[in-house]
């Protein structure tokens, strides 16, 4: 046996490392990938990315008028501008914005008087007010984040507030004149 | 520190099981004749012991709770309120439960701050101290997670604002968020979790208990002169005088506990907590427990972005600067060992440190204040001042102040001052 452990610690000395380096290295890789599932079972199951689309009739929404849909969990606004708030989100400086947007990219081309949002403040995720008639919609009556005190314009950018950026345009489409699929 | 007597059973059957596994030696020396501490710790070192029975009130309380409540967004709520109605003493486990955490909180903080007062961190207890902020760590999540299960307007908007957090990290945040959620907002996914892992933080904070203590026992207690212990005429042993002494606090501490336990239970709630959770309708104001509110204070205080002046240029949104503020005012407690410059231990000997401590407490008051109230008026330029001292106090004056503050001597040893230290070998 001495023999044997003396080739081994003597000669063989770069083999046996590649041994050992071999081991650790396939070692490490089966590890990180027995880690995956168990960091990926967290992330959205198949079920609820599932919950892809929701339709909208806009006939119902009066000239002034908002409502929120309810999508993937979450509000999102849909608001019947009239001509004077096109006309005011129209009329900012982009350049005096903090998340520099203009009103026409944010809506579909000819259809300014439809602004569809995600009711998500872009701070930390509470629902700003100023759908209903009633609520306090800010220093740019648009929507005002109670949380944190973040004020959105009319056309749902970012003005005043700790929030950094506009209220998302979330992926939408006319299917007709009166009717939107969001998702 | 020195050893005191070794454990040695007269009962046969109990010498036998602890030569087999000596258990009862590592209780007898951690705990029991076998520790010798320092002879004048006063009633602030009362405040280990009580956090601990506060870990154990929670622990039996909380797995009795487990029993009945249920994790699903359908019920979960429902179940709650059957806890508190239906199930026999179901009311006392929860408010106990719900109580315990505020107590839990206040040893803990008063724990730490008689740590920061009689320089406990310091030389040779850095890990045992960075180990007490791993447990305020994993307890700070523990609870905001238990605090998501009922289901409330609370729980879902806190639960809401919190996670939002990550969305702040670059590039990655978004992913982080949802992989938190597991969905797209906080849903039935997001509760589950945090369900399961409310139940595994608590037993993870028992193994780093078991490791702050280990890490106390080498070097021994420090104690209100901040001297080292020095010999047998310095130390009495932990059983039975500091034992004693610790029941008598507990006797105190559960004085406290029952008044609010029986007489305002839910003082230390959010009357919203008892409205369902409504994913469309944000509270008037989203108010985090009363134990976090100085650490929402310093996440709500930076409005402003990091960047060049009058230019465009930004190198650190607000938002992200508010999350870094918060977490960094944790962390930077880490480091504190090495940012208090001062070879003195105590505050005793240290005239300045002494007031600027008090100061330090100030500060969080206020942070506690303006973090419970609407970011409005005056209030945002007070969280700002006070965030700003918060920082200063550990970055700025705990360096330059151990440099230049006259101490007081020391004395030569703990008996000393107490007792006229006899002539050795006499």
């Amino acid at each position: 046996m001495s023999t044997i452990d003396q080739s081994i610690h003597g000669d063989d000395v770069t083999r046996r490392d590649m041994i050992h380096l071999g081991t650790a290295g396939v070692g490490a890789i089966g590890a990180a990938a027995a880690i995956w599932p168990f960091v990926h079972q967290m992330n959205p199951a198949a079920d609820t990315l599932a919950l892809a689309t929701v339709e909208v009739d806009l006939s119902q929404i009066g000239e002034g008028e908002g409502v929120v849909i309810m999508w993937r969990g979450k509000p999102v606004f849909v608001r019947h501008r009239t001509a004077a708030e096109i006309a005011e989100a129209e009329g900012v400086d982009v350049s005096s914005l903090a998340d520099k947007q203009s009103d026409g990219e944010r809506v579909k081309p000819g259809k300014a008087q439809w602004l569809v949002i995600s009711g998500v403040c872009t701070h930390l995720g509470c629902v700003p007010l100023g759908t209903k008639p009633g609520d306090e919609k800010g220093e740019y009556d648009g929507w005002f984040c109670p949380c944190h005190g973040s004020h959105y314009d009319i056309s749902g950018r970012i003005r005043k507030g700790p929030a950094p950026k506009n209220l998302e345009v979330p992926a939408y489409a006319f299917t007709s004149d009166t009717t939107i699929i969001i998702g | 520190m020195g050893h005191g007597p070794a454990f040695e059973p007269k009962n046969g059957a109990v010498k036998w099981f602890n030569d087999r596994l000596p258990i009862l030696s590592l209780l007898h020396g951690a705990l029991g004749p076998g520790y010798m501490a320092p002879r004048n710790l006063n009633y602030w070192w009362n405040f280990g012991s009580l956090a601990g029975l506060c870990l154990v009130i929670q622990l039996l309380t909380g797995i009795v709770l487990a029993m009945h409540y249920t994790p699903d967004t359908l019920v979960a709520f429902d179940s709650v309120e059957r806890i508190m109605r239906d199930v026999n003493y179901g009311w006392l486990m929860r408010y106990m439960h719900a109580n315990g955490a505020s107590f839990f909180f206040i040893a803990v903080y008063i724990h730490i701050l008689r740590g920061l007062y009689y320089g406990s961190y310091k030389a040779p207890r850095e890990v045992l101290w960075m180990l007490g902020l791993v447990i305020f760590l994993l307890m700070m999540a523990t609870a905001f997670m238990g605090y998501v299960l009922p289901w409330g307007q609370m729980s879902f908007w806190g639960a809401t604002v919190i996670t939002n957090l990550f969305s702040a990290i670059p590039v990655v945040g978004d992913s982080i968020v949802t992989l938190l959620w597991g969905g797209f907002s906080v849903d039935n996914p997001t509760l589950n979790r945090f369900f399961s892992l409310h139940y595994l933080l608590p037993f993870v904070i028992i193994g780093v208990v078991i490791l702050h203590i280990w890490a106390l026992h080498l070097p021994g207690s420090n104690n209100p002169l901040g001297i080292d212990a020095k010999d047998d005429a310095d130390k009495i042993p932990f059983h039975p005088y500091y034992t004693t002494k610790d029941i008598f606090g507990i006797g105190v501490f559960l004085l406290f506990f029952c008044a609010f336990l029986f007489y305002a239970p839910n003082a230390m709630g959010h009357p919203d907590n008892y409205i369902p959770a409504n994913p469309l309708v944000t509270p008037d104001s989203i108010v985090p427990e009363w134990y976090f509110l100085p650490f929402y204070a310093i996440l709500r205080s930076i409005t402003f972005d990091l960047g060049i002046p009058f230019t465009d240029i930004v190198f650190i949104p607000a938002k992200l600067l508010g999350v870094i503020a918060m977490f960094g005012s944790i962390l930077l407690l880490f480091f504190l060992p090495w940012l208090d410059t001062s070879k003195v231990r105590s505050a005793k000997f240290r005239p300045t440190y002494k007031i600027l401590f008090w100061f330090f407490v100030v500060d969080m008051v206020i942070l506690t204040i303006v973090g419970g109230k609407k970011p409005e008026g005056i209030w945002p330029v007070v969280g700002l001042i006070g965030t700003f001292y918060y920082f200063a106090h550990f970055l700025v004056i705990m360096p330059i102040l151990g440099k230049i503050e006259k101490t007081l001597p020391l004395p030569e040893s703990i008996a000393n001052p107490v007792i006229k230290a006899p002539q050795k070998g006499i």
